[in-house]
């Protein structure tokens, strides 16, 4: 249908906003949650406390909420943020407390047994987690750091609460004039659907490149 | 003496990928016998137990239960009249020794549950588990886990057992428990196919020896030829393998 | 006006919200888990054209946001004169989502049960589908208990996107009382205070209920 070419350069402006939103709150949630991971498992009883609290509190709320909270409530420290910028900080707050469980997850898969013969030739412990224990962490967190990122992709949507134009708020922009409620948002579903299958492409192409032959065992976290 | 043979299976073939498992193997049963199938590991004795109550499929060939065909559209209601014994037990786990049992009786055979539980409870005390009926698999070691199996095979009343590697998986100490419910059972005239390494309750209890290697039947014939006077040179290698590895003795 | 004033003059209104927002979970939660053991079972056990359907259909909604597919309900089916409330569409719309994700648990549950089971009930003379009733279905739902209180407690979380279509539950009390005492920041604090509680709560609530359940500790699926 005409209104099926017509609406697409639109939208695609608008799923440019969605793929910047996704991406910047996935890598504010990486920076933030690399450290975060780290302390809770190498560190001392305060840091791992401290640490346990962020990420329970902010895997309890809903996003919504959370970004309520960050738009309303600097403005009333009288901070107008830009609801994009919002956006990204609730994204990335909420997803670095899913990507720290991730790490931590991940680094305590590696057994034991590899940070002891480790150390036993003379590593340090620095040593011992940048050689050893980071690169089997990785490869352990990407499946699971895939499905994250599919995860913030499908929640940048709620942008739209908050009035950022991007894809889903373009859509309803076309719709307010043509009122093609259905074609449009389905539209935009495929558009997602798309997204989100190009996504697991290329980060299926990452694992496979990472992949080291017969490395499949971990051991179970509780 | 019965005529017809219980089991009859015709020129069997299968093929998995490329590889060819079943060659065209033939065999026959006859009622109240046991044969006992032996031969290296992955040469297709399992397989053939499978395609016979068609677990699997067969490419090509035909298998016959007291003279009628078993096909993949009866399989289901040929399967009541034929007991299958797994080398890895597979009870059913969520529920009790007693419901694994009885559960073929009342949902299958679709018998009163009054019934069922007699006949369930009957078949446990005759493998010798009357006071664990009421345990769960995960509390029965590997050898009662197994003579529940039995037991559970048994009570559909079927024609004839096939058992497949049946002690493999246990314990030494606990394969006996096993195996002297097996010579009971061979000895009280029921028609059974074993697949085992088991050459002690072969040699005992055995019909017939069947030697199979690559998916073909190399030798059969009764034990006292077999074990002392087999007939083609790769049966005699397998079997003096076989005694060197695991011995004569198995108590 | 001070936190404890706000507090005071919100509270009653917003539990009156959590009611329904309860609600909406424990809807979601239960029908999604029936329409998702359909779902499971007619993806691996049906035939092709059957499974590849339920495939399907699980991996669209697995593969859009859930917001996308309320306003599909809300906004789109009124074109073909299917008109919902707001609250009907997020029943609707929660269930289905949640239906999908929870036949991927099944799904995953079903395969660490293992080929023998099946084996062992065709061996005794079952049809599949009593093999399926009686001797998987048990066990693979016992098995995704874990990953179904999961759900329970994303649901909490995510019903609150239903204020967006309308829907009157916790989230859209709380704009509705900021809209009046502009007091945003305060009740959106407060808000999110009972939601932590209750998260909170549904989570040790739920941990117990294992325990006590004695279930065999395998974790199917998460978020």
């Amino acid at each position: 249908m005409i209104l099926i070419v017509e609406s697409l350069p639109i939208l695609l402006k608008g799923t440019l906003v969605t793929i910047q939103l996704t991406l910047a709150g996935l890598a504010l949630g990486l920076v933030i949650a690399i450290p975060v991971s780290f302390f809770q498992v190498y560190g001392a009883r305060v840091p791992r406390l401290v640490c346990s609290i962020y990420e329970k509190t902010f895997r309890s709320i809903p996003l919504l909420v959370l970004l309520m909270l960050i738009f309303y409530g600097l403005a009333e420290v009288g901070v107008r943020l830009d609801p994009f910028v919002a956006c990204v900080l609730g994204l990335g707050l909420r997803s670095s407390a899913y990507q720290s469980q991730i790490f931590r997850g991940a680094i305590l898969s590696v057994g034991k047994g590899q940070t002891v013969a480790a150390l036993s030739i003379g590593m340090t412990r620095f040593q011992t987690f940048r050689y050893i224990v980071f690169p089997q962490a990785l490869r352990f967190s990407i499946a699971p750091w895939t499905n994250e990122l599919t995860v913030v992709l499908k929640d940048s949507s709620m942008a739209y609460a908050l009035g950022v134009v991007e894809l889903l708020r373009q859509g309803s922009y076309i719709i307010a004039r043509t009122y093609e409620p259905m074609v449009i948002f389905l539209l935009c579903a495929a558009i997602y659907l798309a997204l989100t299958l190009f996504a697991n492409r290329i980060l299926a192409f990452v694992e496979k490149k990472l992949r080291i032959a017969g490395f499949e065992t971990r051991e179970v976290v509780h | 003496m019965n005529q017809e043979p219980v089991l009859m299976v015709v020129d069997l073939r299968k093929k998995y990928g490329t590889t060819e498992i079943l060659k065209g193997v033939s065999l026959e049963l006859k009622k109240g016998e046991t044969k006992v199938i032996i031969g290296p590991s992955g040469t297709g004795k399992s397989t053939l137990l499978l395609c016979i109550n068609r677990l699997v499929e067969p490419d090509s060939g035909k298998v016959f239960l007291e003279g009628e065909e078993i096909t993949s559209k009866n399989a289901h209601r040929m399967r009541q009249k034929i007991g299958f014994v797994f080398q890895d037990f597979n009870l059913f786990n969520h529920l009790t020794a007693l419901d694994n049992v009885r559960i073929g009786l009342i949902k299958v055979q679709k018998l009163p549950k009054d019934e069922a539980t007699q006949i369930a409870l009957e078949q446990l005390r005759k493998v010798g588990l009357a006071d664990k009926v009421h345990l769960y698999p995960s509390q029965l070691s590997g050898g009662q886990k197994q003579r529940v199996a039995i037991a559970r095979a048994l009570a559909m009343r079927p024609k004839l057992i096939l058992f497949d590697e049946p002690t493999s998986a246990l314990d030494p100490e606990l394969i006996g428990e096993v195996l002297s419910v097996m010579i009971d059972l061979a000895k009280s005239g029921m028609t059974m196919l074993v697949v085992t390494h088991e050459l002690g309750f072969a040699r005992s209890v055995a019909d017939e020896i069947v030697f199979m290697e690559n998916g073909v039947i190399v030798e059969q014939g009764p034990p006292s030829e077999i074990f002392t006077n087999p007939k083609v040179e790769r049966t005699r290698q397998f079997l003096r393998r076989l005694t060197e590895l695991y011995g004569e003795e198995r108590r | 006006m001070s936190f404890a004033e706000v507090f005071i003059q919100a509270i009653p209104r917003l539990l009156n919200g959590l009611i329904v927002t309860f609600y909406m979970t424990a809807f979601a939660a239960i029908f999604g888990l029936l329409f998702g053991t359909l779902l499971c079972v007619w993806r691996v056990y049906a035939n092709k054209v059957v499974s590849f359907l339920s495939a399907t259909f699980i991996e669209l909604i697995r593969g859009t946001p859930m917001l996308v597919q309320l306003f599909i309900l809300y906004y789109g089916l009124p074109v073909y004169g299917i008109r919902f409330s707001p609250l009907v569409a997020a029943l609707i719309g929660f269930t289905m989502n949640s239906a999908a994700y929870q036949a991927e648990y099944i799904r995953g549950a079903i395969q660490s049960i293992g080929s023998g089971q099946m084996r062992a009930a065709l061996s005794i003379g079952m049809s599949k589908w009593q093999a399926v009733r009686l001797i998987i279905l048990p066990q693979a739902l016992r098995r995704v208990i874990p990953a179904w209180t999961n759900e329970f407690i994303y649901l909490l979380k995510y019903t609150s996107m239903a204020y967006i279509i309308g829907a009157p539950e916790m989230m859209a009390q709380a704009k509705f009382i900021a809209s009046r005492n502009f007091e945003f920041f305060k009740v959106y604090l407060i808000t999110a205070l009972i939601y932590l509680t209750v998260v909170w709560i549904s989570s040790f609530f739920f941990a117990w209920l294992e325990r006590k359940l004695r279930i065999p500790g395998t974790v199917v699926g998460e978020r």
